[in-house]
């Protein structure tokens, strides 16, 4: 599948990386024993090492170095035994040590792999750089007094995970669908809540274009985006943006950029002579941190099953389609739901009524699997009887809708409504009798050749009997009766 | 009240427990020594309200007999540990009125063990300088005198509290030491200065200079008073990712073990030029002294010697650099307002420090910059192993090394502070230990010339502070040094 982009001179290849930063699931901060819960009054989770008073020292919070590691074993990475904890140094109002503790030169997690899906159900695998351990800054509000800016320290020194891929994306498609996937890994993992809305997953967007087989362009980094649709635009604007210039025979300046959401348009934050000089250096105030394998081991041991393992599993144990098991697979509730439902039941029936009735519903009422009527025993329930031929595939809808809105089992629906498909050939007999002397007219038509009109007669029949007869014997039954 | 100053801590301490004098004769004894020598300017606070109400819970704790190592004992805090409620500057315009909401975890220890704090003592800002002439609070001088009675530098940083042992007015003090800030006062001043082994002594609550090489140690009238301090002030801090759990040794012990069967390098790179003669001669006689105890003297080499200093004063400044960002105006201490946020900061570092610290976070961020950290941050780190292996083999068949503490006795107030390389050569004997993290102790041993005291510096391997106090005990018996300072408190008018 070609992804090139045509200019007015001929076609480019667009490369996306894209650095991803994800907070982690922890109670305290990285390097504090504040709280790192979302949502506090300003400055209510603020410790002495927070606000960076004297003497304060940082001591590593050992939940958050374990939950790197497991994202670092769900992206099939290298876990690096020994790694070290650098300063990156810079001032600003919301930054109280003057500098942020990172990993520059040797970070936790090295290199792994994220497969992503695209939309035709092809997998594509995007090469992971690393994974390293840093503290978030606060918060700068600049819209709460005339002149003064107000600072929140909540966020300061809470845990992030910056995930930093390969340039492997050549669309904004490709560059979602990282995202996506990432946020389901880290979700499964419960190493991130993956919530974009709270700035709990955040990514800067590096971009660049380049005639196909051509060295690398020069890139732009987009900073600070929250949302699928942001990067999409962001980068789909930035493309059409670098494109343009270079044809207009400009060239791209290597710059951060800032997206503003509502334009949709990325305008220059910082030229590269203007970069900062962050004079990196190793933390004197915290050892080299190590890891042993053991540990490592005993983390990779508790792992939960993935989703690229279970659907996997989903294709080849029990033939579901790439497309159906990728979007069963997404999400981890969604996945523990369908293996729920299905279980003793016909897979890809289940499969079927949950990415088609079940995801519609949700869609439709903007319910969450979570917070929905339909259990998974009750999904089970409902494609049972339609396997067993007591419903029609029809009347299964219905009894659907019913069990979304009351929540009441399928089989009580098809009793209280009495909507027992009709199977019993002698009753089946007479609704085609009364149908076929109520259309002498269309009866003799048919007689006379005109073969079409069988679907004509099924249908009056399915109407009669209120959608209840069986189907398959409607049509036996009628064809024996009108063939003669 | 004098005879009361005459007692060393061990002393005091037995007086206290025999009830013959109460912690708060003794207190009083003390801030009357404080205000009598104000004149040195070694307190740059003194909380005697505070010291008379600590010095009632002692005689209480006394009277039950649940008194601890130190109870009693008037002690002076240097200006660079937080105390909770108690003014904390670092000697630095820029923590102008900071009053922490904390206690260090070394003066927490302190408290613990029974000591009665008099006040918070004048040193170098943010510990940067070796004859506290760069205090925000002016220099503290020391209680010896030129032979013409000019005003002389007690050494740095630590010089407010080698000058209060010295004059006097307290019975013992924390220091701290980055490059020598503890042995280099200690040896101008005539008293007993330990920097213990990096880890030993939590940095928890103590204003950082540079983080790798700073370590809080005890000040003291006498090796005994040394050891039985350090005791008290040596914890494993969780707070603290750098502090060891290596347990302490019986240091109080090993004071009186004397030295016989132990081998005590002598380092041939430790002579240089502008050395005093009297110290060469100190020196020598030190080594006398050790092998008239018992003790083989062996020649090392310690070959990366002269990269020491160099190396110093880049991973030194590099890491303050960093360290003192957090003083930016914005959340405590100084402010000076001014239109934007860059323009603050400008204007409030500008007037918050002073020269020296400015000229080292220059330097610091200098050799931490983009195209210069291979050159010289990165260098220096290679330079600083290759100084610990100059160690490593050394200790392999010595147990204890002895050299001079300083390469001259205490110069005169003003002398040099125009010159900051100069000023750096007083570190030259001290700054390796901080390099390589391991303990060194500054006994007094003698007196040059000019009537002046001058110290020997014992160093030994990592945890191994016993070893130190073995050769400290045999040279303090050995010199017996009784000189006193003129101005110190109760001595002559």
């Amino acid at each position: 599948m070609s992804q090139l982009v045509t200019g007015r001179t001929g076609d480019w290849e667009v490369v996306i990386g894209l650095e991803v930063h994800a907070q982690v699931s922890s109670k305290a901060k990285l390097f504090s024993g504040a709280s790192a819960s979302f949502g506090a009054a300003p400055n209510a989770h603020v410790s002495l090492v927070d606000a960076a008073m004297p003497g304060m020292l940082p001591v590593i919070n050992r939940e958050c170095v374990y939950q790197a590691i497991r994202t670092g074993l769900g992206l099939k990475a290298q876990i690096n035994l020994t790694s070290v904890f650098d300063r990156k140094n810079y001032f600003y109002a919301d930054l109280p040590q003057g500098y942020q503790i990172s990993q520059f030169k040797h970070p936790i997690v090295g290199e792994g792999v994220l497969r992503i899906v695209l939309a035709d159900g092809s997998t594509r695998d995007i090469g992971i750089e690393r994974l390293h351990l840093e503290q978030d800054a606060g918060k700068s509000m600049h819209d709460q007094h005339p002149s003064k800016s107000y600072i929140d320290l909540n966020r300061t020194g809470v845990a992030l995970m910056e995930i930093v891929s390969r340039p492997d994306m050549r669309s904004a498609a490709e560059a979602a669908a990282y995202v996506r996937k990432l946020r389901s890994i880290l979700r499964y993992l419960g190493t991130c809540d993956g919530n974009m809305e709270e700035g709990s997953l955040r990514a800067d967007v590096n971009v660049s274009v380049r005639r196909p087989g051509d060295a690398l362009g020069t890139r732009t980094e987009t900073k600070n985006l929250n949302s699928l649709r942001f990067i999409q635009q962001a980068i789909d604007y930035e493309v059409a943006r670098q494109i343009e210039l270079i044809e207009d025979g400009g060239t791209v300046d290597q710059e951060t950029r800032l997206f503003d959401t509502n334009s949709g348009t990325t305008r220059t934050m910082r030229s590269k002579e203007d970069a900062h000089d962050y004079r990196y250096f190793p933390d004197p105030d915290l050892l080299p941190l190590t890891v042993t394998q053991a540990e490592v081991d005993e983390l990779a041991a508790a792992l939960p099953e993935l989703p690229d393992d279970i659907r996997d599993r989903l294709i080849n144990d029990y033939g579901l389609s790439p497309y159906d098991a990728s979007v069963i697979t997404e999400e981890r509730e969604t996945a523990a739901y369908y293996e729920a439902a299905s279980a003793g039941q016909d897979r890809k029936l289940v499969a079927n009524w949950m990415t088609v009735e079940l995801f519609g519903a949700l869609n439709k009422s903007g319910q969450s699997l979570g917070d929905c009527k339909v259990s998974p025993e009750m999904l089970a329930g409902l494609v049972g009887l339609i396997s067993d031929g007591t419903i029609s595939g029809r009347i299964a809808k219905d009894v659907f809708a019913d069990m979304f809105e009351s929540g009441k089992d399928a089989a009580a629906i098809v009793d209280e409504k009495g909507l027992k498909q009709l199977s019993d050939s002698g009753a089946i007999e007479a609704l085609i009798d009364t149908v076929i002397a109520g259309n002498m007219d269309k009866f003799e038509e048919y007689r006379g050749g005109k073969d079409k009109l069988f679907g004509f007669f099924v249908g009056q029949v399915m109407k009669q009997s209120g959608g209840q007869a069986n189907p398959g014997m409607v049509n036996q039954i009628l064809k024996a009766k009108l063939d003669g | 009240m004098s005879d009361l100053l005459d007692l060393s801590a061990v002393e005091a301490r037995a007086a206290l427990d025999a009830k013959s004098i109460s912690a708060t004769e003794l207190t009083t004894a003390y801030i009357a020594a404080a205000e009598e020598t104000a004149a040195l300017n070694n307190y740059v606070l003194l909380t005697p309200d505070h010291a008379l109400a600590m010095a009632a819970k002692a005689d209480a704790r006394l009277a039950k007999g649940e008194a601890g190592l130190l109870e009693g004992v008037p002690l002076g805090v240097k200006d660079l540990f937080c105390t909770n409620g108690v003014q904390t500057t670092a000697c630095s315009r820029i923590l102008d009125g900071f009053t922490p909401p904390y206690e260090s975890t070394v003066t927490a220890n302190l408290w613990d063990a029974g000591a009665v704090m008099i006040g918070k003592l004048n040193c170098d800002e943010f510990a940067m300088g070796s004859a506290n002439e760069t205090s925000a609070f002016g220099p503290a001088i020391s209680p010896w005198q030129g032979a013409d009675k000019t005003d002389l530098v007690p050494g740095g940083s630590s010089g407010g509290s080698a000058s209060a042992v010295a004059a006097r007015s307290a019975l013992m003090t924390t220091g701290t030491d980055t490059g020598g800030s503890i042995r280099q006062p200690a040896a101008f001043c005539g008293v007993v200065g330990l920097k213990p082994t990096y880890g030993r002594c939590s940095r928890w609550g103590i204003v950082a200079f540079a983080s790798s090489l700073d370590q809080a140690g005890p000040i003291t009238r006498d090796v005994a008073d040394n050891a039985l301090m350090l005791q008290a002030m040596a914890s494993h801090d969780a707070r603290d990712s750098t502090s060891s759990d290596v347990p302490l040794q019986d240091v109080v012990a090993a004071v009186r073990q004397g030295v016989k069967g132990m081998k005590i390098g002598v380092p041939r790179e430790y002579v240089m030029d502008g050395m005093d003669g009297d110290v060469v001669a100190l020196w020598q006689q030190g080594q006398d002294w050790l092998r008239q105890a018992g003790a083989e003297l062996v020649d090392v080499s310690l070959p990366h010697t002269k990269y020491a200093l160099p190396t110093y004063y880049i991973i030194a400044p590099a890491e303050a650099s960093s360290n003192l960002a957090r003083y930016d105006g914005v959340r405590y201490g100084l402010r000076v307002e001014a239109g934007s946020l860059d323009e603050m900061y400008e204007a409030t570092r500008a007037v918050g420090f002073g020269e020296e610290v400015q000229r080292r976070i220059l330097v610091g961020t200098y050799v931490l910059s983009a195209g210069y950290y291979d050159a010289y941050y990165l260098k220096a780190q290679k330079v600083r192993r290759l100084i610990k292996q100059d160690f490593d083999t050394a200790f392999a068949s010595v147990d204890a090394l002895l050299t001079p503490a300083t390469p001259t006795a205490a110069f005169p107030v003003g002398r040099k502070i125009d010159d900051p390389v100069v000023n750096f050569l007083n570190d030259v004997f001290t700054v390796p230990a901080n390099l390589a993290g391991l303990p060194g102790l500054s006994v007094p041993a003698g007196l040059n010339a000019d009537g002046l005291p001058l110290g020997l510096q014992v160093l030994g391997r990592p945890y191994d502070e016993a070893s130190l106090y073995r050769v400290g005990g045999v040279l303090e018996a050995a010199a017996s040094f009784t000189a006193t300072p003129a101005r110190r408190a109760g001595g002559a008018k």
